[in-house]
């Protein structure tokens, strides 16, 4: 079949086209937003019927797809790694209780991190489960790895891992495609309360019956690491994921590819048995490389065993191949010329809300109206108000709510003054985790202003469907839950829904809500700062009528608010003169601006419409 | 054949468009090819970097001084991602500031063709015209035709050749 140029993640999602899943589920996140929507793209190709699905959040798509599976049908699920400490409670039994059909959890880290709240690893939340879990090295490999990770898991009725990084879901490879296969299975759930409900009777039998499988599995001969160069040299690397990709080429361009024992450990839990007792015998000293945690490395058995544990890698972040060089360098005792030593790079430019994101406006708004409050957020794009100063924490999904609260009692209890807490957080973030935390913010009478910004889309992930929609994952129409039903629902005594844009209005607005919370009978207020997002191309509402704008440099003071409270990057102070100047290119026509300027020196560009 | 080659911009300008017609234009021609992107928070306006590696590789990183080629689409990022360039090497850079690279305002040409936008396949068709790309205009021009889409394939072939005729 062809040959095509495919992202890591379209690999994956194609892979589990060909291997005939019949259900599909995820929560996007970056570095695995892409997977789902290449399922979807892949749909036409499935060889039997494939029900695809964006869930509510991870431990939604993680229940679902499992049930799936028990039916018989294989099935995957997809998240980001911190997506799993949502999915922690069912993945952790899940490993107990067991699959039928093929299960694949598809988790992928970001060691640096790159666009995460943290850079755990992946591996050890497989070893705390006992589940097994593959660690690919390219697109290509991970391709393979869906295949034999679905053998894997119903040969022992397993959920299996696999593992994908950054680097590999962001990385593009040719591959050729492959005909999707049906299995052709019927759901046929076969009744077996003993293991199905398996109270704690019945776990001790299974928690042991698990760890027979996990010694079997340790055990499978085509999972021995693969060992490259010379067979029994005195230096080994064993090294997993990308940075076996790294060390391979490293190794190759440094001439030392036929001086070093190299192991690629494609499955890091279990680790193969007979690899981990006589690694160390072999080799009189050996180098683990892996990211981000010492997950192989803790498998292995001896005292020349060298890696992230002793500090011959640092105990952090991304394996880089300059950083691996380095490494490399000190551990073969190579002379430090070979380093090829670069000035330290600088920081590139930060990132910012796009011109014209309605986010801005609503962060604008909230800073200017409380010049004292406590501001939470949440993640997402408008983590990005942290650039404004309208953002003070940012902890997980959902956290913001229960933050608030927890803010509002600890300055309450010391007295009746306490600060104004407005937490904003997004459209998707509210269903995925904020829900329960409203709950609780209602039942305890924190008295804080919840912001939801409703930009009508998961916009950092790539504009994926929220359920307010009511459109699923392969476009076709679905149910619809719209947020200020929620609310209402909540029982919230507050509720204004303002466009972002009127700075003025959704200014008063959250000044009544701050009187709202303040009364005797008071409780959390809503304001649902409603706008879509730009860049949702979906959309016809999301570009607004354009207001062209000109800057008066006679009028401009060189206060600088629109460049630092305001910061439209579109806008910027004149090096020399110290004015505000447009760059019409970013400029998206917005308008907004014209309302934040306090010296009237922004106004309508009435001339041009174009 | 082997070739290392970085594209640097900031969120928005069309880096990872530029990567995928270099990577696919390897495709074409018979190179196993690998590219690695930057996606996620960084695409909202921060500094991106890709790299594409063609030949005999695993890894699609870039080492410090191991880019054969540096496709800079804004000049701000040159003290970023300077240093992945192999000692010696040009870079191409979309300014209209003269000095040690190859610099096109591609920025300002695009917007005369039509829209700003279009400054990534510029400065691309000015680089292949030099001869410091592993492919020549057939394979690109082929690759943006088919990664295009209808709508902007005449356009972005249009600014390719455009590129192509500045240097």
């Amino acid at each position: 079949m062809t040959e095509k140029l495919l992202m890591g993640n379209e690999a994956i999602g194609r892979a589990l086209v060909e291997a005939g899943c019949s259900f599909i589920s995820a929560y996007p996140g970056t570095p695995s937003s892409e997977v789902l929507e290449a399922v979807v793209d892949n749909l036409e190709d499935a060889a039997g019927p494939l029900h695809v699905e964006w869930s509510t959040n991870e431990k939604v798509a993680y229940e679902s797809a499992l049930a799936a599976s028990y039916t018989g049908k294989r099935a995957a699920v997809i998240m980001k790694q911190v997506g799993l400490n949502v999915a922690a409670d069912p993945f952790a039994r899940s490993t107990y209780i067991g699959v039928k059909g093929g299960f694949v959890v598809v988790v992928a880290d970001d060691p640096g991190p790159h666009s995460s709240q943290n850079e755990q690893d992946t591996r050890l939340f497989a070893l705390f489960a006992k589940a097994p879990v593959f660690d690919p090295s390219s697109p290509a490999e991970a391709r393979e790895m869906v295949t034999e990770a679905l053998e894997l898991s119903e040969r022992y009725e397993l959920p299996v891992l696999l593992r994908p990084t950054t680097r590999i879901c962001h990385s593009r490879q040719n591959i050729t495609l492959r005909r999707p296969v049906d299995p052709g299975r019927r759901a046929a759930f076969e009744k077996n309360p003993g293991r199905w409900v398996a109270t704690p009777a019945f776990l001790p039998g299974l928690h042991a019956e698990l760890n027979r499988k996990l010694a079997r599995i340790a055990g499978e001969k085509d999972l021995y690491p693969r060992a490259q160069g010379p067979h029994r040299a005195r230096c080994a690397i064993v090294a997993a994921g990308i940075a076996y990709a790294n060390l391979a080429d490293l190794l190759d361009e440094m001439g030392l590819a036929d001086q070093v024992t190299l192991y690629q450990v494609r499955l890091p839990y279990p680790l193969h048995a007979d690899f981990s007792h006589s690694l160390a015998k072999t080799h009189e000293k050996i180098l683990v490389v892996e990211e981000t945690d010492a997950v192989i490395e803790m498998q292995l058995k001896g005292h020349n065993i060298h890696g992230r544990r002793d500090g011959t890698v640092p105990g952090h972040g991304e394996l880089t191949p300059d950083l691996l060089q380095s490494v490399l360098v000190d551990f073969l005792d190579l002379s430090p010329a070979t380093l090829e030593k670069a000035p330290a790079p600088a920081r590139g430019r930060r990132p910012s809300l796009c011109p014209g994101c309605p986010h801005r406006a609503s962060f604008y708004t909230i800073r200017k109206t409380f010049p004292k409050g406590i501001f939470p957020s949440d993640i997402g794009c408008y983590t990005l108000g942290l650039n404004l100063g309208a953002v003070d924490t940012c902890h997980c999904m959902g956290a913001c709510i229960s933050q608030g609260a927890g803010f509002y009692r600890a300055y309450a209890q010391d007295g009746n003054d306490f600060p104004t807490v407005v937490v904003t957080i997004g459209d998707s973030t509210f269903f995925h985790a904020g829900l329960p935390a409203l709950v609780n913010a209602v039942v305890q009478k924190a008295r804080i202003i919840v912001a939801i910004l409703d930009n009508s889309t998961t916009a950092m992930t790539g504009q994926q469907p929220t359920p307010q929609h009511g459109i699923l994952a392969d476009g076709s129409p679905g149910g619809r839950v719209v947020i200020e039903d929620l609310v209402k629902a909540c029982g919230i005594g507050f509720m204004e829904i303002c466009d972002p844009y009127d700075i003025e209005n959704l200014s008063l607005r959250l000044k009544e809500a701050d009187r709202y919370i303040r009364r005797p009978d008071g409780g959390p207020a809503v304001i649902i700062a409603r706008r879509p997002c730009l860049m949702d191309r979906s959309n016809p509402k999301a570009r607004p009528r354009p207001i062209p704008v000109k800057f008066s440099a006679d009028r401009c003071t060189g206060c600088g608010i629109c460049v630092e409270r305001f910061e439209c990057p579109a806008i910027s102070l004149d090096a020399e003169d110290k004015k505000a100047r447009l760059d019409p290119v970013l400029c998206v026509s917005c308008g907004v601006c014209i309302q934040v300027c306090p010296a009237g020196a922004i106004s309508e560009n009435r001339e041009d419409r174009s | 054949m082997k070739q290392q080659i970085i594209v640097s911009g900031m969120g928005g300008q069309g880096a990872l468009f530029l990567t995928r017609i270099i990577a696919q234009a390897g495709i074409e021609m018979g190179l196993e090819t690998l590219t690695s992107e930057t996606h996620g928070m960084a695409q909202r306006g921060g500094s991106v970097i890709s790299t594409i590696k063609v030949g005999k590789f695993k890894s699609p990183l870039v080492r410090s001084r191991q880019a054969d080629v540096g496709i800079f689409l804004h000049p701000d990022n040159l003290p970023v991602h300077g240093h992945l360039l192999r000692p010696g090497v040009r870079p191409l850079v979309n300014t209209p500031k003269p000095g040690e690279w190859f610099n096109l305002d591609a920025t300002a040409r695009a917007t005369a063709l039509g829209s700003p936008v279009f400054a990534n396949l510029v400065l691309l068709g000015f680089g292949v015209a030099k001869q410091l790309l592993f492919c020549g205009p057939e394979a690109v021009e082929k690759t943006i035709a088919a990664i295009s889409g209808e709508k902007f394939a005449r356009p972005n072939l249009e600014a390719f050749r455009h590129g192509l005729e500045a240097s």
